[in-house]
């Protein structure tokens, strides 16, 4: 591999590992914020538990987010110096304010929350979640900015070789990032809701198992009691209601994600029709949608690929809105790319080796292919998956099967899935450029970045390959040492997020607990005041 | 002299002091973990006058960088890449950091914590070093190209500023960490912290003076080596009050020191953002390294309203947690018994009566 190679790797490893966490802190830090709106509404116990216990799976997870996305800023300027020069004056502006308006926002009221349960009165304690919260989604947002103007470049003119910022309202209001956006943040909603479902189907499941609930003669669960710390009836209510919220999060995720990726799609069709040309291996100008296409689909000549099974009409629908207008393929789109964009890469020392060859402007169909279909394939079994634990579960009864508990936990997998199967079709899609060019804007479609160029010229392969492995190394240890403690503190149940339910004595812990509620907040003269309410 | 390039050059300069001040004692503090504490006690209770903050803290450098992307691009550039391996340390030292922050007491058993206490101490050492090395080194040139690539290899970027740099950084945060642990603890470690600072502070900034002073010799101007002089004022200031116990005072001085150090550092080298040590005429500027005048237009409004704002609301953060943190605040340990398996140990002691916990 060469230097582009593996630079290459290390941004798709880095960036495909980094938006495993990401999706899930933004989905569970809304989903957590809500249910702690629900606990200081009604003072219902439950949503304490259940903010607790969900928030501190969100911490061990948020954590890793923050470790790991310090790696993707510092990345462009190591890896992709010719990449931050070209785009430098448009693209780090939207990273900056990232890193200013939004992450500081997200550390500095998420320290709050987690140390201020008692510093802080209930009402403040809560805004600073939600402003946590609110403060990824500007997160989301700003990233979402800078890459959809690698995406569809706007707002910017050519000077000296560069693009520079002209008109900064049309680069933060891009169409690009604004069906991204909530695209991006349906599918985190996703994400959140199947961990939810599967971890309060196995919880549910395995009161059952362990004789605490019961399923009566008439089909009725009595729901019982263990002496253990926080198996009492109240956890059931903690897990139903958690296994619920997670259903239909899942199923609006799934909704919202399908109304925006169809915009999406229309968008794309316009802006990167070979992308789209590509994510259906489509060889030739038709209207049908490939369910199923055969052949070498990483072959140089696409007529090898045949359309098996087609559904006539969709295609069209997917890229015009109605069943019949053409949508161009690859082989009449490389003529206009052709024409466009040249046949060789420039005779420049920055190509390095790869100066003056011939272009591939088709992406590599299988993942192309792949990608597309597995991104919404994941999401549809995740969102009819959440449908039937609804269905299924409506009388308050999880079934005894193992086997089906098993499938709700790996079910918490599928959503990861499509959203990892998304941001690689739709970046890998968007090959041979770094930045695309934007058929709409006249004059300055010559707005555009080849990869090839893009790579840091001064940096060696093994500098590069270094890097790869370390990174790679640490990023696997990483992922098993956060899986074994979700594991645990799962496992744990929710007095592994709430010790005070270990050391609560009676038959009654949950009115305790509740009336113990009713007075928190400022500071009392409470003997248990001089410990921190949360320590490391 | 443009006036934006001039402002953005200022704004990163108090972006890496705002994170050499707020970040500096929380990397000493982890370092200290293993320096310092004696016992887990005492480790928690370092960790926790830094827990709510340090992330934070943390965003300053992600923001330093940030905005040094978008205000000069060419210097972000030229300096992330020539400095490909060292920052490469510096990021896995932050990973390691961060999650050891978050997961050492998530398991209750020695083992796990000692790793992760290391992870803390080393992780802290290696970022500072680094960082240090890395700002040492766009202060006193790189081997840059016409293209403002670095030539010579991977390891073309060392020279000796960057070991001024790497253990001035360190030897401040040590210090600086133990004036902050004398503010915010109470009990032993504040007065062993207050002790150490005493002892320590004297020899503890010498590396950093060391580069100032260096710098001032390549660049410097009259006003700047005027703020050396301040930042000498400052630590010989922090020593006496520190020996007096007006603890806040001394972690206000010594805080001052590193202001100085960095408005002596910067001062000297602008215009230059990095020198190149190949040919003067390569050396990246102001002028040849910034984003146009409508980027940094935008970027200025942007941090005048918000940066006056993270400053207030991180303001607000210290206050809220004010409290001196001591042993006997520190909760004990929840080795919980997870449910699940509980439910197996009861179900045993229940059907084996010969089980002496039945």
């Amino acid at each position: 591999m060469d230097a582009l190679e593996i630079a290459r790797w290390q941004f798709g490893i880095t960036t495909v590992y980094h938006f495993m966490m990401v999706p899930l802190t933004i989905g569970l830090g809304l989903v957590v914020a809500v249910i702690q709106t629900l606990w200081y509404r009604t003072g219902k116990p439950e949503y304490l538990r259940m903010t607790k216990f969900w928030g501190k799976l969100f911490l061990i997870n948020f954590i890793m987010g923050v470790a790991t996305g310090i790696v993707q800023e510092f990345q462009f300027g190591m890896a992709w110096s010719e990449y931050s020069r070209f785009v430098g004056d448009v693209f780090g502006a939207p990273l900056a304010l990232e890193a200013l308006l939004a992450f500081f926002v997200e550390s500095t009221f998420l320290g709050l929350w987690i140390f201020g349960w008692k510093q802080l009165k209930r009402g403040v304690h809560l805004a600073c979640l939600w402003i946590a919260v609110i403060g990824s989604v500007f997160s989301a947002y700003f990233i979402i900015v800078a890459n959809s103007w690698m995406q569809h470049p706007v707002g910017v003119e050519m000077v000296d070789g560069r693009p520079v910022m002209t008109d900064a309202w049309a680069v933060f209001t891009n169409n690009t990032a604004l069906v991204a956006v909530p695209h991006t943040l349906f599918g985190a909603l996703g994400v959140a809701g199947a961990f939810l479902l599967g971890i309060a189907w196995y919880h549910l499941w395995r009161r059952r198992h362990d004789g605490i609930d019961v399923v009566g003669a008439d089909g009725r669960l009595v729901v019982g009691e263990a002496d253990i710390p926080g198996r009492d009836k109240g956890d059931y209510t903690v897990w139903m209601r958690s296994l619920r919220i997670g259903a239909v999060v899942a199923m609006i995720s799934f909704a919202g994600t399908a109304l925006t990726g169809d915009l999406q799609g229309k968008l794309m069709f316009e802006q990167q029709p070979m992308k789209m040309a590509a994510a259906e291996a489509a060889c030739h100008d038709g209207t049908g949608f490939s369910v199923l296409s055969v052949g070498n689909l990483g072959a140089k000549n696409c007529d090898d690929i045949v359309a098996v099974i087609e559904v006539p009409g969709i295609l069209s629908f997917l890229a015009k809105g109605d069943f019949t207008t053409e949508v161009k393929g690859v082989n009449s789109l490389l003529g206009e790319y052709k024409e466009k964009y040249g046949t060789h890469l420039p005779d420049n020392p920055l190509y390095g080796d790869r100066a003056g060859q011939e272009i591939q402007y088709v992406p590599v169909m299988e993942v192309t292919y792949w990608g597309f279909r597995m991104m919404i394939g994941f999401g549809g079994v995740a969102a009819l998956a959440a449908l039937v634990a609804l269905w299924v579960t409506r009388k308050g009864v999880v079934p005894g099967s193992k086997w089906l508990m098993r499938l709700a936990v790996f079910g918490i997998l599928a959503p990861f899935g499509a959203n990892a199967a998304g941001w690689i079709f739709t970046e890998m899609g968007r090959q041979p450029f770094v930045v695309a060019p934007n058929p709409d804007m006249n004059g300055i479609d010559q707005v555009f970045m080849f990869t090839a160029a893009a790579v840091s010229p001064g940096v060696s392969a093994g500098e590069l390959m270094t890097s790869l492995v370390v990174l790679t190394a640490i990023y696997a240890v990483l992922l098993v040492v956060e899986v074994k403690l979700l594991v645990k503190y799962v496992r744990g149940g929710v007095a592994s997020a709430m010790p005070e339910l270990a050391h609560a004595k009676g038959e009654h812990r949950v009115k305790d607990e509740a009336s113990d509620n009713n007075d928190d907040g400022a500071p009392g003269p409470d003997k248990a005041d001089d410990v921190l309410a949360f320590a490391y | 002299m443009e006036l934006l390039p001039t402002i953005w050059f200022v704004a990163i300069a108090v972006l890496w002091t705002g994170y050499l001040f707020l970040e500096g004692f929380d990397l000493g503090v982890g370092m200290l973990m293993k320096l310092f504490a004696r016992n887990n006690t005492d480790r928690r209770v370092l960790l926790n006058t830094i827990g709510p903050v340090w992330d934070g803290n943390e965003v300053w450098l992600l923001t330093a960088a940030g905005a040094t992307f978008a205000a000069f691009p060419l210097w972000y550039a030229s300096l992330f890449s020539a400095l490909y391996l060292p920052l490469l340390c510096v990021l896995v030292a932050l990973i390691f950091r961060a999650v050891a922050f978050e997961y050492r007491g998530k398991v209750d058993t020695e083992r796990w914590r000692t790793t992760w206490d290391w992870a803390i101490a080393i992780g802290s050492f290696v970022a500072a070093f680094g960082i240090g090395a890395a700002l040492a080194l766009t202060t006193t040139g790189l081997p840059l190209d016409a293209n403002g690539d670095r030539s010579g290899g991977p390891f073309a970027w060392f020279s000796g500023y960057a070991l001024l740099g790497g253990f001035g950084v360190v030897a401040f945060a040590l210090v600086h960490a133990l004036a902050f642990l004398a503010l915010k603890t109470d009990g032993g470690v504040r007065l062993r912290a207050r002790r150490w600072f005493v002892r320590l502070v004297p020899v503890a900034v010498l590396p950093m003076l060391a580069w100032m002073v260096a710098v001032q010799f390549l660049s410097g101007k009259a006003w700047t080596w005027a703020i050396v002089v301040a930042g000498v004022v400052s630590v010989v200031l922090a020593w006496q009050w520190a020996r007096n116990g007006s603890e806040g005072r001394a972690f206000a001085a010594i805080g001052a020191f590193v202001v100085c150090a960095t408005a002596s550092i910067f001062g000297a080298a602008f215009p230059v953002v990095i020198p190149s040590t190949m040919d003067p005429a390569f050396s990246l500027t102001i002028s040849n390294a910034s984003s146009s005048d409508y980027t940094l237009g935008l970027m200025s409004i942007v941090a005048a309203v918000g940066l006056p704002l993270v400053i207030a609301y991180q303001a607000w953060t210290y206050w809220v947690f004010r409290r001196r943190v001591s042993a006997a605040h520190i909760p004990e340990a929840h080795g919980f018994l997870p449910a699940i398996a509980a439910k197996v140990l009861v179900a045993k002691e229940n059907t084996n009566p010969s089980n002496p916990g039945a």
